[in-house]
């Protein structure tokens, strides 16, 4: 909302220039030597942090007996038969039903978190309801139990109504798990609408479909997107309740890797092609989100 | 907005109608106002707070599912065995241990490199979103990059890379690392450090972009040393970016269950209360003791997330007054 005022971003951006020029003016050579020094450790720890997503997707592309060597094999000749493998060309066991039955649940559930939380957000920031602060705390709480705490009456409703196995039922654990942090997002997004800008569309006499394609959407469009990415990884990465609430037919991708937990001989290759392909969706979505990443994961208290 | 229609159309109506029917259509208001949020706040309650209240209920039964017909109440034995069976006590302080160290460990490490990122220098972004890659990694895919990928003793990188060096200085015997069997819970540290310090960065790094540089430019005029324009000015603003990032981080981490489940299996001390209470109603079928074990994380959990509400609130707040 702050951004909106119009005298303070502006009172900003006077100060910034000459101030900046100030300082290069007075401290030329530090700064830049700093910032070198600076540079390098980035770089050097950042290439420390992404080498072992280099090397899982390195090796996902070397042979079997090319993965499994000391010292490591780097320049081995590349392949794709870890691939093959993992889409299952000798073992006949397919990845691809728990990789659309991932989808299926996180894309699902995430339509549903919006479905929810969009008018939720609207009741606690457009036009909130009293003591909507305490609403707010309610949501948040919920996400702080964890899920192993209501994790065995839910399977044993689960069993109950004959919905084990079945990925509806996930989907509606998955909305329950996004819908807190969903609400709080879309709360922090929907804030940066233009009190302003509501008003004078109220006084014109907009109804409220046109105020919410309007005005509301296209301020809160990005905001929107980012919620949707994140609720897509977090259900996307879920193991716990997956594990517990599905099987055969309904495993997703995640269940699916524990079959990978204890060694089977030489197979190094193949699990780095599977968790390759595994993280792609999830690499996408969070690249695609980075800018709002922050807003997102810290639930709108950090822009 | 509503204030404003409210307004224009209540003098003439509340002289024409009386005042029981204003109350009721003030009451219309108000539940016009809620409706939109009641779908989410009802969905939530039911799929949340009911399981746990049966949970709760569970936790004071006898019940083992092999044997149903000695299901009986158990009023707090289920409790005191949480409390007092070695394996459950071990688990207590494993999740403890893993919590603690992996935050404090993370928020360092984050700290240091949204210090480093938030001064300019070539290549900026990219290795930004470089440092951003571990926390896009699938929890289990990660695991299982370290367990067989890294940290094996045979063939991981790690070994490898020793090996390497080594052989360099024309040493054909390399220390080689065993962290799995060795220190196996340190292994799990690693690897959730690894992916959960983008997150602090990113955190950290928002809330340094957010530092009134007027205040630390006058501080360089003045002639400050960095470490005292950090200590002195970035500490102090940081404090409760640190705060949510930490606690934020802690909830996330106290109920991790992938990395243990992947890693280690729950072997050799690593199994936390999310991995034992799995174990205990999956394979062990004993309900009522898996449910007080959930009750007692749900109470550690209020006590940390007492904290994790307050610093939320007073940022919430600020961002609210702004």
């Amino acid at each position: 909302m702050s951004t909106l005022t119009p005298a303070a971003p502006q009172s900003s951006t006077h100060a910034r220039p000459g101030s900046t020029r100030a300082r290069r003016g007075k401290t030329r050579m530090d700064p830049t030597r700093n910032n070198t020094a600076a540079g390098i450790a980035a770089w050097l720890l950042a290439l420390l942090f992404a080498s072992p997503v280099v090397w899982m997707i390195l090796t996902s592309f070397h042979s079997e007996t090319d993965a499994a060597t000391n010292p490591p094999s780097i320049a081995a000749n590349l392949t794709l038969d870890a691939y093959r493998e993992f889409f299952g060309e000798t073992s006949g066991v397919s990845p691809w039903p728990s990789l659309i039955n991932s989808a299926t649940a996180s894309i699902l559930s995430t339509v549903l978190v919006l479905v929810l939380a969009i008018p939720a957000a609207y009741a606690l920031s457009i036009r909130p309801v009293k003591k909507w602060t305490d609403v707010m705390f309610f949501f948040l709480s919920t996400k702080m139990m964890p899920v192993v705490a209501a994790i065995l009456p839910l399977y044993l409703f689960a069993r109950t109504i004959g919905a084990l196995d079945n990925i509806w039922f996930l989907i509606l654990m998955y909305t329950s798990m996004n819908l807190p942090i969903a609400v709080w997002m879309m709360r922090s997004f929907l804030a940066e609408v233009p009190e302003e800008m509501l008003e004078a569309a109220q006084i014109d006499g907009a109804n409220l479909l046109l105020i919410l394609r309007k005005v509301i959407a296209p301020v809160a469009m990005p905001g929107i997107a980012a919620t949707a990415l994140i609720c897509f990884i977090f259900s996307w990465n879920e193991l716990l309740l997956a594990r517990v609430l599905t099987g055969v037919v309904a495993g997703t991708a995640p269940v699916f890797l524990t079959g990978f937990v204890s060694g089977q001989g030489l197979f190094l290759a193949k699990v780095c092609a599977a968790a390759v392909v595994i993280s792609l969706p999830v690499l996408f979505a969070g690249f695609a989100a980075q800018d709002k990443l922050v807003q997102g994961l810290s639930l709108g208290a950090v822009k | 907005m509503t204030t404003a229609t409210a307004r224009i159309s209540r003098p003439g109506h509340t002289a024409a109608k009386p005042a029981r029917s204003a109350k009721s259509r003030e009451r219309a208001m108000a539940w016009a106002r809620r409706a939109p949020l009641l779908p989410a706040l009802i969905f939530l309650i039911v799929v949340t707070q009911l399981p746990f209240v049966v949970t709760l209920f569970i936790s004071f039964l006898n019940w083992n599912s092999l044997s149903p017909t000695k299901t009986a109440f158990a009023g707090l034995e289920n409790y005191v065995t949480v409390l007092t069976d070695p394996d459950l006590r071990q688990a207590i302080f494993t999740t403890i241990v893993l919590t603690v160290s992996v935050v404090l460990a993370s928020l360092l490490t984050g700290l240091g490199l949204a210090l480093l990122l938030d001064k300019k220098f070539l290549g900026r972004g990219l290795a930004r979103t470089l440092l951003i890659a571990p926390f896009l990694v699938v929890p289990v895919a990660a695991a299982l990059i370290w367990k067989h990928a890294l940290l094996n003793p045979a063939y991981g990188l790690v070994n490898g890379i020793l090996t390497w060096i080594w052989s360099l200085f024309g040493n054909t015997t390399p220390p080689q690392l065993d962290l799995l069997s060795q220190a196996p819970l340190m292994a799990v540290i690693v690897s959730l450090v690894w992916q959960w310090t983008p997150f602090m960065m990113l955190i950290l790094l928002a809330g340094l972009q957010s530092r009134p540089m007027e205040t630390v430019e006058a501080a360089q005029m003045d002639g400050a040393t960095p470490w005292a324009i950090f200590r002195h000015l970035t500490l102090p603003h940081l404090r409760q970016y640190l705060e949510l990032g930490g606690l934020l981080g802690a909830i996330y981490i106290v109920q991790n269950f992938d990395s243990v489940f992947t890693l280690t299996a729950g072997g050799l001390g690593t199994a936390n209360l999310p991995y034992a209470i799995y174990q205990t109603f999956y394979y062990a079928n004993e309900y009522g003791l898996a449910s007080a074990a959930g009750v007692v994380v749900v109470i550690g959990t209020i006590i940390v997330a007492t904290f994790a509400l307050r610093t939320v609130f007073s940022l919430f707040k600020k961002e609210a007054a702004r």
